[in-house]
C-alpha cells in the first residue's frame, strides 16, 4: 500500500459536502416561505471555497495518477450530476425562483462536483499498489 | 504416508509468496441495471408532473424502505458476516454484491428524496407552520449525516474495492482496509436509519 503523503482530500471533501448539505437543510427547511438567504450562501461559499483548497491541495500531489482519477471522476460526474437534476428538477417543478433558486443550484453543483471527486480520489490514491 | 504426501509440498510452500488472489469476472457498474434505472427515474418525473398523491406515495414508500431495509441489513447483518470471513469468501461476496450497491443505493435515495419533498409540499408537512415541523427538520438532519458518511467513506469504499477487484493482481491489504471502512460506515448509516424510523413512523401517526 502507497506510503505516500497525501492532502486529507476525503475529510476536506467531506467537510465541503456537510457544508452544502446543511445550506440545503437551511433553505429546506424555510422553503416554500420565504428564507432569508444569508447563512445559505455562507454555508455554499464556506463549501466552495474548501472543495477549491481541496483541488488545489490535490493538484500539487506530484505524480497522482490523474488519468485513472478523471476516468472514474467523469462516469461519476454524469451519475451525480442525474441525481442533483432530479433533485433539481422538483424544486423547478414547485415554481423555486429567485434567490433560492440560486443557491439550491449553486448547491446541486457543489455536490455534484464533490461526490466524484471523492470517489476518485479513493480510487485513485491506490492506483499504485 | 498418505500423512507426509500432504506435509511434504505444503512445506515446500510455507516459504513461497503468498498465491495471488483469484480474480472474478464482473462489471463495476452493472450495464444490465442501467435500463432499469432510467426506467424507475423516468416514472419519478412522470410522478411528480402528474403530482398524484398515490405515485408519489408510492416511489416515497418503496425507495425509503429499500433505502432503510438495505442500510440496516447491510448494518447489522452483512457486515459483521463479512467481517469474519476468509479474504476470499469476502472477495467473492463483495463481487457478487457490491455492483448492484453500485446502482441501487443512488438511486433509491434519489427516488426517496424526490418524491418525497414533493409529497410533502402536496400533504403540507414540508411547511414551517406544521404542527411536526421541528420533526421534519430534525430529519433532514439525520439524512445529511447520512448523507456525509454514504458519500465521502461508504460509496468510494465501494468503488475503490470493486476497482482494486478488477486489477490483474489485486491487493489484499487494499481490499482488506477499504472493506473494513465499508463495514464500519455501514454500521453508522444503519444507525442512523434508525432514527429514520422513530422520525418517520412519528410523522406518519400524525
Amino acid at each position: 500500500m502507497s506510503d505516500r503523503r497525501l492532502p486529507p482530500v476525503t475529510q476536506l471533501g467531506m467537510l465541503s459536502l456537510a457544508l452544502v448539505i446543511a445550506g440545503g437543510i437551511y433553505l429546506a427547511a424555510h422553503l416554500p416561505r420565504h428564507v432569508p438567504l444569508g447563512p445559505a450562501v455562507a454555508l455554499v461559499g464556506a463549501s466552495a471555497l474548501v472543495l477549491a483548497g481541496n483541488m488545489l491541495a490535490l493538484a500539487r500531489v506530484r505524480g497522482f495518477p490523474w488519468e485513472r482519477f478523471f476516468e472514474i471522476a467523469r462516469w461519476a460526474l454524469v451519475g451525480y450530476a442525474i441525481v442533483a437534476g432530479m433533485i433539481e428538477y422538483v424544486f423547478l417543478r414547485n415554481q423555486l425562483s429567485g434567490g433560492p433558486l440560486v443557491v439550491m443550484t449553486i448547491s446541486l453543483i457543489l455536490f455534484a462536483f464533490n461526490v466524484p471527486i471523492l470517489i476518485a480520489f479513493t480510487v485513485a490514491r491506490y492506483q499504485e499498489t | 504416508m498418505a500423512q507426509a504426501a500432504v506435509t511434504s509440498p505444503a512445506a515446500a510452500l510455507a516459504d513461497a509468496p503468498p498465491a495471488p488472489m483469484e480474480r472474478l469476472e464482473f462489471e463495476i457498474v452493472p450495464r444490465a441495471g442501467l435500463p432499469i434505472v432510467a426506467a424507475v427515474l423516468v416514472l419519478l418525473i412522470v410522478a411528480i408532473a402528474v403530482d398524484k398523491l398515490w405515485p408519489l406515495e408510492f416511489f416515497h414508500v418503496v425507495g425509503g424502505a429499500t433505502w432503510t431495509v438495505i442500510d440496516l441489513f447491510l448494518g447489522f447483518v452483512i457486515g459483521p458476516i463479512l467481517g469474519r470471513l476468509s479474504i476470499p469468501a469476502r472477495v467473492e461476496f463483495t463481487t457478487r454484491l457490491m455492483p448492484k450497491m453500485v446502482l441501487i443505493m443512488p438511486t433509491a435515495v434519489t427516488v426517496t428524496l424526490v418524491a418525497g419533498w414533493q409529497l410533502g409540499l402536496k400533504l403540507g408537512t414540508v411547511q414551517s407552520s406544521y404542527h411536526l415541523h421541528a420533526w421534519l427538520v430534525a430529519s433532514y438532519i439525520v439524512v445529511g449525516a447520512m448523507a456525509v458518511i454514504a458519500l465521502g467513506l461508504l460509496e468510494p469504499a465501494n468503488i475503490a474495492v470493486l476497482v482494486e477487484l478488477k486489477k490483474p493482481r489485486p491487493n489484499p491489504a487494499v481490499i482488506e482496509r477499504l472493506m473494513k471502512r465499508f463495514i464500519y460506515t455501514a454500521g453508522a448509516t444503519g444507525l442512523m436509519q434508525i432514527a429514520t424510523l422513530l422520525i418517520m413512523t412519528r410523522v406518519a401517526s400524525g
